[in-house]
């Protein structure tokens, strides 16, 4: 397609055509002029499924932070675009939403924005609507309200590749005449259209004049007017696409659909040990033979010890389970991206129902089992207000990679390993399989009691959106893993590296002669034997007791808290932490303490989503007090029954 | 001749319907609108779930997953009775 884009006056510094690859792209508008004033703040909007997110990507790589916005649930990513000129625009990426009717809390959060009434956010001199060019009639409904508003704005036509390959097609040049603002042919995954996008935010514009409107609270005439303007500008719709039906009629096969859907779940679990163990246990060698080499540099002493000890230690065996996360996350990504998430939502639908949920609660709730916390924050598809609650309040009784650790060596320190079903399934992986059956039944039990009592209520709408099947792509990819990763990284280096260094200082203080003291009169000895009394009906000792408080703050914390406490004890220096727990903990406790790791709710960061998100204390704390006490009453029942 | 009207539930796959009207709480009928149900709209079953429910309806060139429960609120115009694969 040849470029249709003549130079105008308000596409700034850069013409169009020095992107000889665009097609269709244009940037014009009679209303469009240059004023001689930058834009510091854009916002982009558009409604879900749009590729807006994908855009934002693309326009602002990893110079972007996630915030809240204040007083609401809803999340905002803000990125920073640099010119060649030095000048920066700060880029608003707005929640996805179909229109500015403030019905919604999303909607509500974007019309606050963007009219400027959003504490510390400077109202946008401009917007960016991304809309999907395959869905163009229904998305330009969220393009009328967006240019009722008067500030200058960008239409983005996404997923251009998809409208051509499909055999649709648009008149952008008309489009812009019947709008009166800029209108872009664009694909966010190829990267077409994006100078163009460069060149309206870099450019000085006016705002547009005000458009002869349908009535914006009318759906339908919202909708009549938009029709009209695809037609205006020759529309074609594309086909759908075939390549999505003819899957469809697979993954959603009366027989073959529940298959692949078993499939993908088990497989996604096979990953994660198969690939996911031996990478992990590569990366914590790595990580020993760092600290054995970076010991030689210091003396013995305090210094030596805090290092050592506490830093290295505490950090290094939390750190080695990184590799495990950003694997999850990377096939959960790939399921997303690629379309099939929302049909293994309409399989599971029938059955989350049964637990009083629905099928979209099912995304959030195979997310919680790489974190609880990612998963808590996804629970925003859910509308049904009930669901979302009863959602968040079971997320954390799936089986979340920070429990891994825990179960990992406790596992392989108390179970020894004797094949079940060949060498594929033995005695340590069925052990792995129960504990993860024990926390999901838990979950939908608590689910359906939820639901029978404190959530009853008829408003559970599952309507959700079939997006075509997509291949993922490596950039959106990279960035959700380095999203990930960096949040994982943070809790690690945060939260995780101040317990183990508080942690440190009680098991070295107080000091006998400069140096740290021996381990039975430290002030982590005198915590851990006060509390003795509670657990010992779990059968668990004092250094179990430190660990439980440790990881609190987060649950792998208890390895790096045993690892410390253990490495102080001169009677277990010498053994690794495996032998030391055989040497000091019964099986029976050893199992108590994996029955109460499923249960607990043991994990500062989840407590603080779950505050964000339900905007009060109330639920945290009855579902910690809830959770505790199931988990104390669970390992009971454990230790006493274990033969 | 008026064609016979239905509840969008009980059409069979593949069949089509012209909406008429929903029975909805408002602010479900709103999204559904967003969403492209809006009068006079063709309407598409175009397969399901296991068991049949939730069913995904094609609108306007999108696919929305819909329970039994809503699609039985939402009455169309039957325009063509016989399912063409």
């Amino acid at each position: 397609m040849p470029v249709a884009a003549p130079p105008s006056p308000g596409c700034g510094t850069k013409s169009p055509r020095a992107d000889s690859t665009a097609s269709g792209e244009l940037l014009r508008g009679q209303d469009t002029r240059a004023a001689g004033r930058l834009f510091s703040t854009v916002a982009v909007i558009g409604p879900p499924n749009s590729g807006k997110t994908t855009l934002f990507n693309r326009l602002t790589g990893l110079r972007q932070k996630v915030g809240n916005f204040p007083g609401v649930t809803v999340e905002h990513h803000i990125g920073q675009i640099k010119h060649e000129t030095g000048h920066t625009i700060a880029l608003i990426d707005l929640p996805g939403i179909y229109s500015l009717s403030p019905q919604t809390e999303d909607e509500r959060v974007a019309m606050d924005v963007l009219e400027g009434r959003m504490a510390g956010m400077p109202r946008p001199d401009a917007v960016i609507v991304v809309v999907d060019s395959t869905h163009l009639s229904r998305h330009l409904v969220l393009v009328a309200h967006v240019i009722a508003l008067g500030v200058p704005a960008l239409v983005v036509l996404n997923m251009a590749d998809e409208l051509r390959q499909q055999g649709g097609d648009v008149d952008v040049l008309e489009l812009a005449r019947q709008l009166g603002t800029p209108v872009v042919l664009a694909s966010a995954v190829n990267g077409e259209g994006l100078p163009a996008i460069n060149a309206f935010l870099f450019s000085a514009t006016a705002s547009p004049a005000p458009l002869e409107l349908p009535v914006l609270h009318d759906a339908l005439g919202c909708r009549e007017w938009a029709l009209r303007m695809g037609a205006h500008a020759s529309y074609r719709r594309p086909a759908s696409p075939v390549w999505t039906r003819r899957l469809d009629s697979v993954f959603l096969h009366r027989l073959w659909g529940p298959v692949v859907f078993l499939a993908t779940v088990v497989g996604v679990f096979q990953i994660t040990f198969s690939v996911g163990q031996p990478l992990s246990n590569a990366f914590a060698a790595l990580l020993a033979a760092a600290g054995a080499r970076l010991g030689n540099y210091f003396g013995a002493g305090l210094l030596r010890s805090l290092l050592l000890d506490g830093i290295w230690k505490g950090v290094g065996s939390v750190l080695v389970f990184l590799p495990q996360i950003l694997l999850l996350f990377l096939v959960i990504g790939i399921l997303e991206d690629s379309g099939y998430l929302a049909r293994a939502a309409v399989i599971a639908d029938r059955t989350m129902a049964r637990a009083g949920l629905n099928g979209k609660c099912f995304i959030p709730l195979l997310s919680a089992y790489a974190c609880a916390v990612p998963a808590i924050m996804a629970t925003r598809t859910i509308e049904s207000k009930r669901d979302r609650l009863a959602t968040i309040l079971i997320a954390p009784f799936m089986t979340c990679s920070a429990r891994l650790p825990v179960y990992t060596m406790f596992i392989a320190a108390f179970v020894v390993d004797r094949p079940l079903l060949g060498i594929f399934f033995g005695t340590r992986a069925a052990a792995m399989l129960a504990l993860y059956v024990l926390g999901f039944v838990v979950a939908v039990l608590t689910a359906w009691v939820l639901k029978a009592s404190v959530l009853k209520g008829q408003d559970a709408h599952f309507v959700l959106e079939m997006p075509p099947y997509r291949r993922p792509t490596l950039a959106s990819l990279g960035l959700r893993l380095m999203d990930r990763g960096k949040a994982f990284m943070y809790r690690a280096g945060t939260v995780i590296l101040c317990v183990t260094i508080v942690l440190w200082a009680l098991t070295a203080f107080p000091l006998q002669h400069g140096r740290p003291g021996p381990l039975p009169q430290s002030l982590a000895a005198r915590a851990g034997r006060a509390m003795e009394p509670a657990i010992a009906p779990l059968g668990f000792n004092w250094k179990i007791g430190v660990g439980l408080l440790t990881s609190i703050a987060a649950r792998e914390t208890i390895i790096a808290t045993l690892g410390t406490l253990y490495g102080a004890d001169p009677e277990s220096r010498s053994m690794d932490l495996p032998s030391a727990l055989r040497h000091d903990l019964s099986p029976a406790a050893a199992i108590a303490l994996l029955v109460f790791f499923a249960f607990a709710m043991q994990c500062t960061s989840t407590i603080a989503v779950v505050r964000r998100e339900t905007n009060s204390w109330k639920w945290p704390a009855l579902q910690f007090a809830y959770m505790t006490l199931l988990a104390y009453g669970a390992a009971f029942l454990a230790f006493h029954l274990y033969p | 001749m008026q064609a016979p009207s239905a509840p969008l539930s009980e059409l069979k796959e593949g069949a089509r319907g012209v909406l008429r009207e929903m029975n909805l709480a408002p602010k479900l009928t709103e999204r559904l609108m967003n969403l492209g149900f809006l009068p006079g709209v063709e309407i598409l079953v175009a397969g399901s779930g296991p068991g049949g429910d939730p069913r995904i309806y094609r609108v306007d060139g999108a696919e929305i997953a819909l329970r039994a429960e809503v699609a039985r609120r939402i009455v169309v115009r039957l325009t063509d009775r016989r399912a063409e694969a």
